[in-house]
């Protein structure tokens, strides 16, 4: 050991300098915000909990065409299709695992009609698993209260698409 | 206080019963607040150093964190591994907290203001503080379980080790204060540096001894760096593993008091105690508990600061600190320290 290396140990001069930097950082302001009351922006291509949409006249949008029950990698959703009574060709059911899906917005991607997308939403935890079964009647329900949200997010990703 | 109660009428013994029975309440439920008080400082001062907020939730400022857990462990189940040295499981805790109220009772907290003024008071915190291990040693060994019990191990070794070299780090202090006594050794200090500083750290030859103290300290009291005794990424939880609720809590509640008290032992043995920094009349006019609650604080501060700065220790580079490096070097000092007593003081 070189002379000056003992006097930097016996100074304890790495440690003292590290102490230095650390008690700069402690009068620093924090990074973390505070967080359920304050949150931080989110991408309009943020990817959160599913909804699907309707058209303003009210008709949903979903056509059953399973594009995205095809591309799911997790296999999340189910979908069963009928034709409806004025002929058009509806699903009758459609489901999304939430414990499965892995959140890749490869559905939103896949779907011709805009219908299936990921909102903004993603403080939705639940007590129980069976509660993030959703059917449906949820994503529906998804669609209309978030559907303003959703519309300004697709309309500001537009143009790089 | 034992003439006060005797005022009251009772006998010379009762009245002193009383009074010491007084006077552990007066230590023991204050101390139990500020190591509430504590956990949160330390969980702030680590938070702010990360760059985070840490808890501000419950209560103003989050000041009502540490009661919040306690309650919520308070009301939990104790858990008891059916594997496990039943007795053994329950009383290590006890004994870990016990001990580290214990070694408060010799604590001068102003002039006069200690429960027990015993002349050993030094071989008395030596003493208990060698017992700590024991709470650690003893949850390893009774949980039946194979990373507390290597936490255990790692414990007793870490702890003897560096209680090696606090023996003669204090024998320094003992040399120079002349006595074994706390307020004797505090009072040793008045003037001690240059007759302007209080407390022994202003003198070339015992402030490397405070640094080995600190440091020995930490390793002590098994905080980062040196809280091999339960690193997560190696030992789960340590010794800690298989507790829950109570007596999981205890566990906590001593390790902080121990910290705490390392705190007060570093004021009361290098910083003068509850003498004021600097000897200047105008400075006694604060009431001596407040400069050492201030010192004692800035202590717990050192300790955050230094947990939240350093990376934890190789278990290796614990052994090869104690015993190759601070043994020798305290060693080393007691040489010089008596040598320079006998020149100046004794000779």
């Amino acid at each position: 050991m070189s002379v000056p290396h003992l006097i930097k140990t016996f100074t304890l001069y790495e440690f003292v300098k590290a102490h230095a930097l650390t008690l700069k950082y402690f009068f620093k302001p924090k990074a973390t915000i505070n967080y359920p009351f304050e949150k931080n922006d989110l991408s309009p291509r943020f990817r959160g909990e599913h909804a699907l949409r309707r058209y303003p006249n009210g008709e949903e949008r979903c056509i059953a065409c399973k594009l995205c029950e095809a591309i799911c990698p997790a296999q999340a959703i189910t979908i069963e299709a009928e034709p409806r009574d004025d002929g058009s060709r509806r699903t009758t059911r459609y489901d999304i695992d939430m414990t499965k899906c892995i959140y890749c917005g490869f559905c939103q991607e896949a779907c011709p009609v805009d219908a299936i997308v990921e909102g903004p939403n993603f403080e939705y935890s639940t007590e129980t698993r069976e509660e993030l079964l959703y059917d449906k009647a949820k994503l529906l329900a998804n669609g209309d209260k978030w559907e303003r949200a959703i519309a300004a997010n697709l309309e500001a990703d537009a143009p790089y698409r | 206080m034992t003439a006060f109660f005797e005022s009251l009428g009772m006998t010379y013994g009762w009245a002193w019963f009383v009074a010491t029975v007084c006077g552990i309440l007066l230590i023991a439920l204050p101390l139990m607040l500020a190591v509430a008080m504590v956990i949160y400082f330390d969980r702030k001062i680590w938070a702010a150093m990360a760059l985070r907020r840490g808890p501000n939730v419950v209560g103003p400022f989050g000041l009502l964190q540490s009661f919040a857990d306690g309650l919520k462990v308070f009301l939990q189940e104790t858990i008891i591994p059916s594997a496990a040295n039943k007795g053994l499981f329950l009383i290590a805790p006890i004994i870990t907290f016990t001990v580290a109220l214990m070694a408060w009772a010799v604590v001068p907290f102003a002039d006069g203001a200690v429960l027990a003024d015993i002349n050993v008071g030094l071989l008395y915190v030596l003493a208990i503080s060698s017992l700590g291990v024991y709470g650690v040693v003893i949850s390893g060994w009774a949980s039946n379980s194979k990373y507390p019990f290597f936490s255990a191990l790692r414990a007793a070794a870490q702890m003897i080790s560096y209680e090696v070299s606090i023996g003669f780090i204090l024998i320094c202090v003992i040399l120079w204060a002349g006595t074994n006594n706390l307020s004797e050794i505090v009072l040793a200090q008045k003037g001690a540096g240059l007759g302007i500083v209080n407390g022994f750290f202003f003198n070339i030859l015992l402030f490397p001894m405070w640094v080995l103290f600190l440091i020995s300290g930490m390793a002590e009291t098994a905080r980062p760096p040196f809280d091999l005794t339960e690193a997560e990424s190696e030992l789960v939880a340590g010794y800690q593993t298989e507790y829950s609720s109570m007596s999981f809590a205890l566990f906590w509640l001593g390790e902080y008091a121990n910290v705490l008290l390392m705190c007060a032992l570093n004021t009361t043995l290098f910083f003068g105690g509850w003498l004021p920094p600097l000897d200047i009349g105008i400075l006694y006019v604060v009431p001596g508990f407040i400069w050492w609650l201030l010192k004692t604080a800035f202590f717990f501060f050192v300790f955050s600061w230094v947990k939240a700065t350093v990376p934890r220790f190789r278990y290796d580079q614990l052994m090869r600190l104690g015993w190759k490096i601070f043994l020798p070097m305290s060693l080393l000092f007691v040489v010089l320290v008596s040598g320079y007593l006998m020149l100046t003081r004794y000779g």
